[in-house]
């Protein structure tokens, strides 16, 4: 033993015992007895099995030390700010007139549910490739369409998160690293695009912001010059929002933002008004943007070999996907689950359909689900209290690398959200993130039918662990 | 009946008039309950519903439909009222207490000065939350078993690079800066130190220690299998040494092991050898071997509490011992005699029921072939070991603690309720000639031990004097009269049952051993 080990020991000999008891009770209870400081643990058998070799977890956390402080930096120090809104086959290297994106990991037309399917039809439509439901129909299924995920391309979207060429994408840009991130703007609640439909009122909508919408927002934002998207999230968590499934503060800043230079903007009267009310009527408009900052800040800690941070995790409503910054490249997937939550009036969970939408991006950065406890209000959606807010908040910490030095929780004492979800230590501890996800009708077209909270399913974890051991153990 | 009602400029959050609504819907005779605030979908939905279009028209954006369908009018108010009352509370903050953390993780950023461990969580768990602790920088007790080997190789090389304690897998009792931890004794604080991979044989001499007026500094345990299995290789036995070796408060140095490898006990004997204290080492299932420098040798338990104590004080440690702890009026020999004059014919066997695994080993070691071939859960000669642990035969030793007992009850030390059936069953067979317990007292252990064995050794005495015999109950109890169960009130309750309560466990064979040949002849006693 070195005389570092001696010492140590020694230590421990010369001072009073403070006790950490895990297991049986009646321990801790003796030694409270015996006014020796101790707490109890709450303790849960984690329900990923122990399928490694401790040895070997040893041998991995050893590998990812470094790789992991390297990627969380990168992630903690990304710097989203928004530059630009344009089409996305203008802007989004590799994007084609036959190549539709959509949220989640890989997945081909047959298995993919009502809203995905509805959706395509609708970007299909849209994008003048077929001119009724049927031909589209026929066209998704030939294999004349070019099926991707969003973060192929290094875009997201949300709920089925259909992007085509001609929709306008945003623009963000990581004044960090460089790197840059796409998403479409959100249509509003209801009979939209990304819940499935695609009936006449949804292309007239979505030809309204293409044409009339997206030059305005456009020209404002080349006024303002880039909009600060890391700034307005960091104020916007100290106003009650997650950024996920509250993003009425945000919303709210952003216009304030363009506000004067959307209106000095030459067009007409009706124009301005329109585009005005459309903002109105929308509480999750910044939901789009929080979604292409939180991808632009994974994305500059994808590919760091060695490293076992979480860089996506996103569904499509059949299969949930996670991707791991040492295993660059590598989908690991599960089935996506059922959300547990409250309907709107007239729906029951019978009528749900199951987790979808890359907006978990957020989750991934330490927002959304993550920092529930500057948003209380949303875990009502399962019968809890504000203090349990905070606990899925704190419990967040123990399978993340790094508390963030900008989004900040103030009802806890200003302490950073939980940020970059390490692999190794979820499937250490059995705590799988926690999400904040609105509800889809499991029907295409329906809408949004309720709100409430998921987690993924442990196969992605187990998957994604085996991989990284085969590559990374000795 | 629907009926819809509007309240003008009212505002709630969307989630909680949800929660609100959902909970209005399961109210008794209500089939429908909204509350929600007039926006044109709401109202839209509603008279999809069924409501009144135009009752719903007059709500605007900014005011709060209260829709219900409801088989009453009772149920109808009383929905309404659930609906305005909820909406009252929402105002109201609530208190919770906090809760304790769920990992060690977070226990630590509550208790940034926590310093150890102590793990007791199933085994297929108890490895990986070791580690965790010991990346925490914790010093770690597991008390848990079913650990692996290599799992546990893992974790005390992981333990040495960092300088941490790490004791156990399957350790059942240590002693640290005076506080109990697992299954221990109160004992009086000193200048003796231990290393042990035994918890009885811990207890068994830090209890003797204190009745000799020693004390102990600290009792490390090191886990059943750190010097047995020569893959571990005796890793934190040489830990421990070392930290006693460097200790201030400690001037003796105590090794018990139950069957160390026989390379492991050398290297252990080496290291002892060059340090520069005195050292006792009692290795149970090895022969005691020549004193060497500063190392001597005990054969029993109780002889390595006597050294320990020898070599801090003048005195004779052993009649110490014997005069605290011994109430008879007449000598044991004596007691023998008389004891063995009273069995019938029919009586021939012995039989230890034991709820200490080292203490039995202790047993059994004494007697097997000296009073021929002795049967047992912890026999290595596989012509010995008992066919089924639940069926007494021949000289019987058995420790109640074994794995095969304690699968789906509690340790006989916790609950000594199975050991006290068990005697109630050997107790049945007429053959049955003496009946050898131990008693462990001290924390985590029953708190009345002897009024439940009591019970069953009164009743066992009575049986065999219906049947014309006489049954010698001999015992010895681990304990102090500092511990909760108070050793003496225990000794007190165990001879009102006709126990013939021992000094030491070695005491309680010697006597059963003395009965026996007194019974039996023969005996190489």
């Amino acid at each position: 033993m070195t005389e570092a080990g001696a010492g140590r020991i020694s230590e421990l000999l010369q001072h009073e015992l403070s006790v950490i008891n895990v297991g049986l009770e009646g321990f801790a209870r003796v030694l409270a007895q015996e006014s020796v400081r101790v707490t109890h643990l709450a303790w849960k058998p984690p329900s990923m099995q122990a399928d490694l070799p401790l040895a070997t977890r040893m041998q991995l956390r050893q590998v990812t030390g470094a790789p992991n402080a390297e990627a969380i930096s990168r992630m903690v120090q990304s710097r989203p700010v928004l530059v630009d809104l344009q089409p996305a086959g203008e802007v989004i290297p590799g994007m084609q007139e036959h190549l539709i994106l959509h949220a989640g990991p890989p997945i081909t037309w047959d298995r993919m549910c009502g809203p995905l399917q509805g959706a395509i039809i609708g970007g299909i439509l849209f994008q003048g490739l077929a001119r009724t439901q049927h031909e589209a129909e026929e066209l998704a299924a030939s294999g004349q369409i070019d099926f991707a995920p969003n973060h192929h391309y290094a875009a997201v979207g949300p709920m089925a998160g259909v992007t085509t060429a001609n929709m306008p994408v945003w623009v963000v840009e990581n004044r960090r690293h460089g790197n840059r991130s796409f998403c479409t703007m959100n249509e509003g609640l209801g009979a939209v695009l990304r819940y499935g439909a695609f009936s006449q009122e949804v292309l007239e909508r979505l030809r309204w912001m293409a044409d009339e919408l997206a030059p305005l927002l456009r020209e404002a934002i080349g006024r303002y010059g880039e909009v600060d998207l890391k700034s307005l999230t960091t104020q916007a968590l100290a106003m009650g929002d997650e950024v996920h499934n509250r993003n009425k503060a945000a919303t709210s800043l952003f216009i304030r933002e363009l506000a004067a230079d959307i209106a000095a903007i030459e067009t007409s009267r009706e124009t301005t008004r329109q585009a005005f009310a459309f903002l109105r009527e929308n509480d999750h408009f910044f939901l789009n943007l929080s979604m292409a900052a939180a991808k632009c800040t994974a994305d500059a800690a994808r590919g760091i070999p060695g490293s076992s941070l979480i860089t996506c995790m996103a569904r499509n409503g059949t299969d949930f996907g996670i991707q791991v910054s040492g295993l660059e490249g590598r989908w690991f997937t599960g089935p996506a689950e059922r959300v547990d939550g409250l309907y709107l009036p007239g729906y029951s969970s019978a009528d749900a359909a199951l987790d979808m939408g890359d907006s978990v991006i957020t989750e991934t950065i330490g927002l959304g689900g993550f920092a529930m406890a500057a948003a209380p209000a949303i875990v009502q959606f399962v019968g809890g209290s504000a203090p349990d807010a905070v606990t899925y908040t704190e419990s967040m910490y123990d399978i993340t690398l790094a508390e963030n030095d900008v989004y900040q929780i103030p009802g806890l004492s200003f302490r950073g959200t939980p940020t970059g979800i390490d692999l190794l230590r979820v499937s250490d501890s059995g705590i799988l993130p926690i999400i904040n996800t609105g509800i889809a009708h499991k029907q295409a077209g329906v809408g949004m039918i309720g709100a409430g909270l998921v987690r993924p399913p442990w196969a992605c974890f187990r998957q994604a662990l085996e991989a990284f051991a085969v590559t990374y153990a000795r | 009946m629907r009926v819809v009602r509007v309240e003008k400029d009212v505002y709630f959050d969307s989630v909680v008039l949800m929660r609100i609504s959902s909970e209005m819907a399961q109210l008794p005779g209500v089939s429908e309950g909204v509350i929600a605030p007039g926006t044109a979908m709401n109202k839209a939905v509603l008279t999809d519903r069924g409501f009144q279009a135009s009752e719903l028209a007059t709500a605007g954006a900014n005011d709060m439909i209260i829709a219900v369908e409801a088989a009453s009018q009772s149920a109808y108010e009383s929905a309404l009222a659930y609906a305005k009352q909820n909406l009252q509370e929402m105002n109201r903050g609530s208190e919770q207490p906090a809760t304790a953390p769920s990992t060690l993780r977070a226990a630590v950023r509550t208790q940034p000065d926590a310093n150890l461990a102590l793990i007791s969580v199933p085994g297929a768990f108890a490895a990986r939350e070791a580690a965790e602790a010991l990346e925490l920088g914790l010093h770690v007790m597991l008390f848990s078993d079913n650990v692996t080997v290599e799992d546990e190789v893992t974790l005390k090389r992981l333990a040495a690079s960092r300088g941490l304690l790490m004791m156990g897998p399957d350790c059942g009792t240590a002693i640290i800066n005076g506080t109990p931890l697992g299954f221990a004794n109160r004992v009086r604080r000193g200048v003796i130190g231990l290393v042990g991979a035994s918890g009885t044989g811990i207890q068994e001499v830090t209890c003797l220690i204190d009745a000799m007026g020693g004390g102990i500094s600290q009792a490390i345990g090191i886990g059943g299998r750190d010097m047995h299995d020569s893959t571990v290789g005796g890793l934190m036995a040489l830990q421990g040494i070392a930290a006693l070796e460097a200790d201030p408060k400690t001037d003796v140095l105590v090794i018990i092991a139950k069957s160390p490898h026989p390379d492991v006990a050398e290297m252990v004997i080496a290291t002892l050898i060059h340090a520069s204290k005195s050292a006792v080492v009692h290795f149970l299932g090895l022969p005691a071997q020549q004193d060497r420098d500063n190392v001597q040798f005990a054969s029993s338990l109780l002889e390595t509490a006597e050294l320990a104590v020898s070599c801090t004080q003048r005195g004779r440690a052993l009649d110490a011992v014997v005069q605290k702890r011994w109430h008879a009026t007449v000598d044991m020999s004596t007691l023998a005699r008389r004891e063995a004059s009273r069995m019938a014919p029919q009586q021939q066997f012995l039989c230890g029921l034991y709820t200490g695994g080292t203490l039995a080993q202790e047993a059994l070691l004494l007697l097997d072939d000296v009073m021929g071939p002795v049967y047992s859960n912890l026999q290595n000669k596989p012509n010995r070991q008992l066919v089924d642990p639940f069926q007494s035969h021949g000289h019987t030793v058995i420790d109640m603690g074994d794995d095969r007992f304690t699968l789906s009850k509690p340790h006989p030390i916790i609950d000594p309720a199975l050991r006290a059936t068990r005697v109630r069953q050997e107790g049945r067979d007429p053959a049955l000639g003496i009946l050898l317990l131990d008693l462990v007292l001290g924390y985590g252990a029953h708190e009345d031990p002897a009024g439940i064995t009591a019970a069953a050794i009164a009743e066992v005495r009575v049986q065999a004097e219906a049947r014309g015999g006489y049954l010698p109950v001999i015992a010895s109890i681990t304990g102090t009269d500092a511990d909760i169960q108070d050793r003496g009130v225990q000794q007190e309750k165990l001879e009102r049952a006709g126990c013939i309560v021992m000094p030491s466990n070695l005491h309680a064979v010697q006597m059963a051993l003395a009965i026996a040949q007194e019974a039996w002849g023969g005996g190489r006693i």
